[in-house]
């Protein structure tokens, strides 16, 4: 199949930038929240 | 115990909830259900053949780019309102156009690809993609505005407006296919009933990722006005000191 690795190719471009987004989003929250006492996150 | 010690020792409490975690997990089950449908159950389309898969990424991708942007409109016109007024709105609204660049980068980057497929060139400058690419380019600079300094509440006046004109340009992106001669085929939903629903899992799948990401990056947004207003107090009482 010619098509393979263009669709293969679209499908791991998605996963990996969000993976990569949510990864980041994830690893500065809890940097942050080192210098935040946990009675400043209200949805705690 | 510290501040510190208490979030090493619950990590999971940073910006999530027991709801962010069942998102979270819904999410990637979702995830997996649509890749596997995508690349393997599907049939091929009669016309586009097998490439036609990549629709699956590329169409809820720039689904997600519009509700998120309209979201960043809605939220920033809930700042402006004075009844409405809190950072919270502006805080959505700068957490959900980073989420639409993200996909509408991944829709261009898809859309290339899928065109390189079906139209044999990873790029032409056709009315869809040329106002897709404009799109992109204007919320990266409401990103880059929203970093300019200030106090928050100067930061939420100026992207909000720039976020209420910004808006304007996605009829245009959506029409565009309608309002000019375009490579692009407009929106339609002829398919196969396996194809439609795969199509439709999709854009629960990324809409269902959008508000986990949302969740998480306006908490992270939130954590960070908090740390800023902790090191302008603490210059503001070092000065107080210097000159008492």
């Amino acid at each position: 199949m010619d098509d393979l690795g263009f669709i293969v190719a679209s499908y791991a471009v998605t996963l990996v930038a969000v993976g990569l987004f949510a990864w980041s989003v994830v690893r500065r929250s809890r940097r942050l929240a080192e210098q935040v006492p946990p009675e400043d996150r209200p949805w705690t | 115990m510290t501040a510190s010690t208490a979030t090493r020792g619950r990590p999971d409490r940073v910006t999530g909830t027991p709801f962010t975690r069942a998102l979270g997990i819904a999410t990637l089950v979702g995830i997996v259900w649509l890749t596997w449908f995508g690349l393997f159950v599907t049939p091929a389309d009669v016309n586009q053949g097998e490439s036609v898969r990549i629709m699956y990424a590329h169409v809820p991708g720039a689904w997600l780019a519009y509700l998120a942007f309209i979201v960043t409109a809605v939220s920033s016109a809930a700042y402006l309102w004075r009844r409405t007024r809190s950072l919270t709105w502006d805080r959505i609204a700068g957490a959900s156009a980073e989420i639409g660049v993200l996909f509408m980068g991944i829709s261009l980057v898809t859309g290339s690809l899928w065109g390189r497929l079906t139209w044999g060139t990873f790029w032409t400058w056709d009315a869809r993609l040329t106002t897709t690419a404009f799109l992109f380019v204007t919320y990266v600079g409401y990103l880059a505005v929203r970093n300019l300094g200030g106090t928050h509440h100067q930061r939420a006046r100026r992207s909000a407006v720039l976020a209420l004109l910004a808006v304007l340009e996605i009829p245009l992106v959506h029409f565009s296919v309608e309002l000019w001669n375009s490579l692009h085929q407009e929106a339609s939903v002829a398919m196969d009933g396996l194809m439609l629903f795969t199509l439709f899992l999709g854009v629960i799948v990324f809409t269902l990722m959008y508000v986990w990401l949302l969740l998480h990056r306006q908490r992270a947004l939130a954590l960070q006005d908090l740390v800023d207003d902790t090191g302008l107090d603490l210059a503001i009482a070092a000065r107080r000191a210097e000159v008492g």
